[in-house]
């Protein structure tokens, strides 16, 4: 069967400073993947690249085994309407209140049916665990964790077939993160999504994954299934996994 | 002598630098605008964003720009009454300061003032937008950033401006006049009725014709240098300093291209 993303050879460099380096990744349709790997390794230059947002310098970017690098205009949009993406930051946007940033991908920013599009929010919304008082607050008077689930609702509002989680759980409390991976699990299972999560929350990997892919130096360097990331006998995996600061993996200057 | 001579070279050189910046800018400015403007025009078309960035513009600018107009007015008035007065021209206060005003000041002041509030709001907002992942996430959405962001901008500036010029003009020559009448001894009726006399309608379309210019560059730099901007906190104050200076700049250059061509004739 097709998968459903299929990189090869992906490189994107900024400046001299090369982030992804020849990376190759498949996903399968329904498939949740979580990819693990120090910060700054381009992990959100990944899903941003397949996203396009990121023009990669070069490789290829299949989706359904069509090749989608240097798609634009129309054929883009089409293509991206099939996402949902939780951006690492939240990104809400700041000038909208709530309600309508979780709709904004079914709007995309128009104004047409305001009491059916506050409703569906309000529905949403409660599926990341939030009250319909915070509908029509503005996302700065919301905590850090509350402006993620307000995120990750209008990630999953429109219903997307693929979505891309940016560390779902970072920043949420150990009860909210097991909220969200349940959440995100269901959007696999029950629903059928195919999704890519980032993360560094190891105990979060084991909940969301069917498989786990670990980026290092711009590359996959091993990928297998939670089962196995335990016994993956590779030592960057390793070193990761349990949090070491001594392995192959120097956190210091690089 | 020699230290001061190698200065004043450095100075010049600096200028020179500077200029030419200038007007790499402005040719990079125009290919944005260019772009704003052809989107722009094609729907889809977002009204409810550009009637919030009309009462941004223009509501919330009204009482900065006219405090600005009533008091330069007024300051005006004095200054033309004792210049005038050497040459037993105290008779020309009213039609001096209505021209000064409408032709120059009313248009020039309300760009400086808009340009300061506006221009580094916008460049702000959207740098910050740009930094958030806002702006990642609106193309995500599948929402056309020219249209979304920089059309109502451009629009509501370019539409907003010839209205707080006009109401500029108008408390600025009533600021000339409340001086004049208050404290140099002038009649009431007669000045607002020499100022009639006078007023031409070259001279208030010229001003509208300032200001809608002046609104167009206001929002331009301000959207320009906030979707320019990288570097993170850092980068939001650059792109607002540069968005008022450049805003400031053009102000000042289109409106003397507009004054030769109008009035050099
Ligand atoms: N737009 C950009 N311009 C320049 N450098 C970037 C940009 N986006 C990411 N980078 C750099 O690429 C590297 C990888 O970033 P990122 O993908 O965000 O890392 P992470 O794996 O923590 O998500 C970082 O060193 C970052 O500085
Ligand atoms: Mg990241």
């Amino acid at each position: 069967m097709t998968p459903r993303i299929a990189i090869h050879g992906l490189t994107k460099a900024f400046g001299p400073k090369p982030v992804l380096a020849g990376l190759d990744l498949e996903v399968g349709v329904g498939e949740s993947v979580v990819v693990i790997g120090g910060s700054g390794t381009g992990k959100s230059v990944l899903l941003k690249s397949i996203l396009g947002l990121v023009a990669p310098d070069s490789g290829s970017i299949r989706l359904d085994g069509v090749e989608t690098v240097g798609l634009n205009g129309a054929a883009r949009d089409r293509m991206r309407a099939r996402f949902g993406m939780l951006f690492q930051s939240g990104a809400l946007f700041d000038s909208l209140p709530v309600w309508r940033n979780v709709t904004f991908a079914l709007t995309a920013g128009g104004a047409i049916r305001a009491a059916d599009m506050r409703a569906m929010a309000v529905a949403t919304l409660a599926r990341v665990g939030l009250g319909a008082d915070i509908a029509d607050l503005r996302p700065a008077a919301l905590s850090g964790g509350m402006q993620k689930r307000v995120a990750l609702a209008r990630a999953i509002a429109a219903r997307p077939e693929i979505i891309f989680f940016d560390e779902p759980t970072t920043g949420l409390d150990p009860i909210m993160a097991d909220v969200i991976n349940a959440l995100i699990r269901e959007q696999v299972t029950a629903l059928g999504a195919t999704a890519i999560t980032i993360t560094h929350d190891m105990a979060s990997a084991r909940k969301i994954a069917d498989r786990v892919a670990m980026l290092h130096q711009g590359r996959i360097i091993w990928q297998g299934s939670v089962a196995a990331l335990d016994s993956s006998g590779n030592a960057y995996v390793d070193q990761f996994v349990h949090g070491r600061a001594e392995g192959p993996i120097q956190p210091l200057p690089r | 002598m020699n230290r001061l001579f190698s200065a004043l070279i450095v100075f010049l050189i600096g200028i020179g630098a500077a200029t030419l910046e200038v007007f790499a800018v402005v040719g990079r400015m125009a290919r944005f605008a260019g772009t704003a403007l052809g989107r722009g025009v094609t729907p889809p078309w977002y009204p409810a964003r550009l009637v919030e960035q009309m009462a941004i513009i223009g509501w919330f600018s009204l009482p900065v720009v006219g405090l600005t107009a009533l008091f330069t007015g007024a300051a005006l008035a004095q200054q033309i009454y004792v210049g005038g007065s050497r040459f037993n021209a105290e008779s020309t206060v009213p039609a001096v300061t209505m021209i000064a005003m409408v032709r120059e000041l009313g248009p020039v002041l309300a760009g400086l003032m808009v340009a300061g509030r506006v221009s580094s709001a916008m460049a702000a907002e959207l740098a910050t937008m740009r930094v958030t992942e806002q702006l990642d996430a609106m193309v995500t959405l599948r929402t056309d950033l020219w249209r979304y962001l920089v059309a109502p901008r451009l629009i509501a500036a370019t539409l907003m401006m010839p209205f707080l010029v006009l109401i500029a003009n108008i408390i600025g020559v009533l600021g000339g006049y409340g001086l004049a009448v208050s404290r140099l001894g002038f009649n009431g009726a007669t000045y607002l009725e020499t100022t009639r006399r006078y007023l031409e309608a070259d001279d208030v379309i010229s001003s509208l014709v300032k200001a809608a210019a002046f609104g167009f560059v206001i929002a331009l730099s301000g959207c320009y240098h906030g979707f320019r901007s990288s570097g993170g906190a850092a980068g939001v104050g650059r792109a607002t300093t540069a968005a008022v200076v450049t805003a400031f700049i053009l102000i000042l250059m289109l409106n003397l291209i507009i004054t030769v061509l109008v009035f050099g004739a």
